[in-house]
């Protein structure tokens, strides 16, 4: 009895030190209400942002495009910007929930972002007219030089029996198809019956030497050591590289996913010009490097790349591909629900076998 | 003598299958590597990174402001429940019972979704208001089947000779009834804290932008990897516990 009022009193006091810590101050000029992944742009970036146009921001964070897309349709909280995936802005734009860009507010997004990625981002918007790209990379095979014969370049080393038990794949319907897929010499983004059971069929294959399907274990796995090759996204393979000088980052031969995360404005934002405004403060060169080391992800933006300072990076093939010389490359396309569906029933044979 | 070591061993491997995992963490919180592949050397620099970020810290403070607030509003709305669940016929209060069960028993995310549905159909704002609405929501279950058994044991015919001796009945429930069920409402509070510290789902249906609690603050950090300040702040928290439960089941000998 007495035990359980102390530990009441006890649970009030734990509060005491941090009351007054929830201050905020209004902006002159509205708001505008971001809805970003969680860790993806330099908080400072906000408060420069505030301090300069007197418009508050509200900003929230998501963890995947399926989660995010929900909040949205159903409209519990009307936002204004969003930097969903390629794939997602898509199926934004048939279910009509974006609205299109006034590109005279946006100036700095022509003028900056290069022509590769507004080429790359046709994929999923043809016209250029709902996206200002914001992040992007791609998908390639990282591996272990002291633990690996040779150079690699291929999709097939992944099922090379020599490696068996130190091959990380991604855990995720899109990414393993895509392996299996572009190692078959198909499309991606492929809904041909025949193709995707022929992909099932190789990941079926491969299934015994694959060490564990994960997500973003691939990055300390790789860095400990524990396995010889994993798929992962080059946005992660510069840190690994830097934490463990042997490991080494490809694009295979074969082509891969090219993804792109961009700006958009929803249909039913409260408040599209402070929107506009904000997208085009990302898209200032010297915000955008901010963001760029803050996130280490690469930048389509090439006014912010000119700015960064180590040459190793600024020049680095993983970070800052030359796309035109690769072949195969794609990126993800919303299927439809039907796609969808047989995608998935299609992973869980694999998964289950 | 056998039979003590084995009693040993058994319990000794309980305490670290329980705590080996915190115990990791707390190793990682003071490791001034980013990654856990690798000990880069002992460092506080995560600490102090924490009480740098604006974001975490606002994210700790709704939490513990959602947990109070909520778990003190269900306290009372509660055990007030309890008393007119009390005074009911024995087909009736089975029946009650049974309904405030249910919200309990069912999986957290028909709750979550059921809410954030009824807030969007009432045209409420999505933000702090609504993380507490719901909170006080699903606590209220927890303080009526914490504060029930006890509001039992009361025996009716004391509360009749308080009001017989003069007593008012709100005199008579504050001085008669309130002193015996007050550890039921007690721990009632307490569970209903815990409860709203440690969830997840419904917060995530619930939330307005830009109102973060910590669970829903740490999932949106799965993208880029859990930074290793969580890890620090989760040491704090564990410490804190910690101290206060070895301060609760110290103070009684003392004064004994």
């Amino acid at each position: 009895m007495k035990k359980l009022f102390t530990m009441a009193c006890l649970s009030a006091a734990l509060l005491l030190p941090l009351t007054g810590c929830g201050g905020s101050s209004s902006g002159g000029n509205g708001e505008v209400i971001v809805y970003n992944w969680g860790e993806y742009l330099d908080p400072e970036t906000l408060e420069l942002f505030e301090e300069e146009t007197g418009i508050k921001v509200i900003y929230d964070e998501f963890e995947t495009n399926e989660i995010m897309y929900p909040k949205v349709e159903t409209g519990a909280t009307e936002y204004d910007v969003i930097c969903p995936s390629d794939y997602m802005i898509q199926k934004l734009i048939e279910n009509d929930l974006l609205a299109e860009l006034n590109f005279d507010n946006i100036p700095n997004a022509k003028a900056n972002i290069g022509n590769q990625y507004w080429e790359q981002s046709k994929e999923f918007d043809p016209e250029n007219k709902y996206s200002v790209p914001y992040c992007w990379g791609t998908v390639g095979i990282l591996y272990n030089k002291t633990m690996v014969d040779g150079s690699i370049d291929s999709w097939e080393v992944l099922w090379d029996e020599k490696y068996a038990d130190s091959i990380l794949m991604q855990d995720s319907v899109r990414d393993a198809f895509m392996v299996s897929l572009k190692l078959n010499g198909h499309s991606m983004n492929s809904t041909d019956a025949g193709e995707l059971e022929a992909a099932k069929n190789s990941l079926i294959e491969q299934k015994p030497l694959v060490q564990a399907y994960v997500v973003d274990q691939v990055r300390d796995k790789m860095i400990g050591n524990e396995a010889a090759i994993g798929v992962i996204y080059s946005g992660e393979a510069i840190y690994t590289q830097r934490e463990n000088p042997d490991l080494e980052y490809v694009i295979p031969k074969e082509g891969t996913n090219v993804w792109i995360d961009s700006w958009v404005i929803t249909k039913s934002a409260p408040n599209k010009e402070n929107a506009e405004k904000f997208i085009d403060f990302m898209c200032r060169p010297e915000i955008a490097l901010k963001n760029f080391e803050y996130i280490t992800y690469s930048t389509p933006n090439d006014a912010a790349r000119a700015l960064i300072e180590e040459e190793d990076i600024r020049n680095s093939p993983i970070a800052f591909p030359d796309l035109s010389q690769y072949s195969g490359l794609e990126t993800y396309r919303y299927l439809g629900e039907d796609a969808d569906q047989l995608y998935n029933d299609l992973w869980k044979e694999v998964k289950s076998q | 003598m056998i039979k003590t070591t084995a009693q040993k061993i058994y319990v000794g491997l309980i305490f670290l299958f329980l705590y080996a995992p915190i115990l990791t963490l707390i190793l990682l919180s003071f490791n001034a590597s980013r990654t856990r592949a690798k000990w880069g050397g002992f460092s506080l620099k995560w600490y102090a990174a924490l009480f740098r970020n604006r974001e975490i810290i606002q994210a700790l403070w709704n939490t513990l402001l959602i947990a109070f607030i909520a778990s003190l509003a269900a306290t009372v709305i509660g055990t007030v429940a309890c008393i007119a669940i009390n005074g009911m016929g024995r087909r009736k209060r089975a029946v009650v019972m049974g309904i405030t069960n249910i919200p309990m028993l069912d999986a957290e995310i028909v709750t979550g979704i059921s809410l954030m549905l009824l807030f969007i159909s009432l045209g409420l704002k999505f933000g702090l208001g609504t993380i507490l609405l719901s909170h006080i929501t699903f606590c209220i279950p927890y303080v009526v089947l914490s504060v029930m058994p006890r509001m039992k044991q009361v025996d009716a015919s004391v509360y009749e000779a308080a009001l017989d001796l003069g007593a008012s009945p709100v005199l008579a429930f504050f001085k008669v009834v309130f002193p015996d069920i007050l550890p039921g409402v007690l721990s009632g509070y307490l569970m209903a804290f815990t409860m709203s510290l440690d969830d997840f789902i419904i917060t995530h249906f619930t939330k307005g932008a830009g109102v973060d609690t910590l669970s829903t603050k740490i999932y949106t950090e799965v993208k880029k990897g859990i930074k290793p300040e969580m890890y620090a702040l989760s040491t704090i928290i564990f410490v804190i516990v910690l101290l206060l439960l070895f301060l609760v089941n110290k103070s009684p000998k003392e004064k004994t």
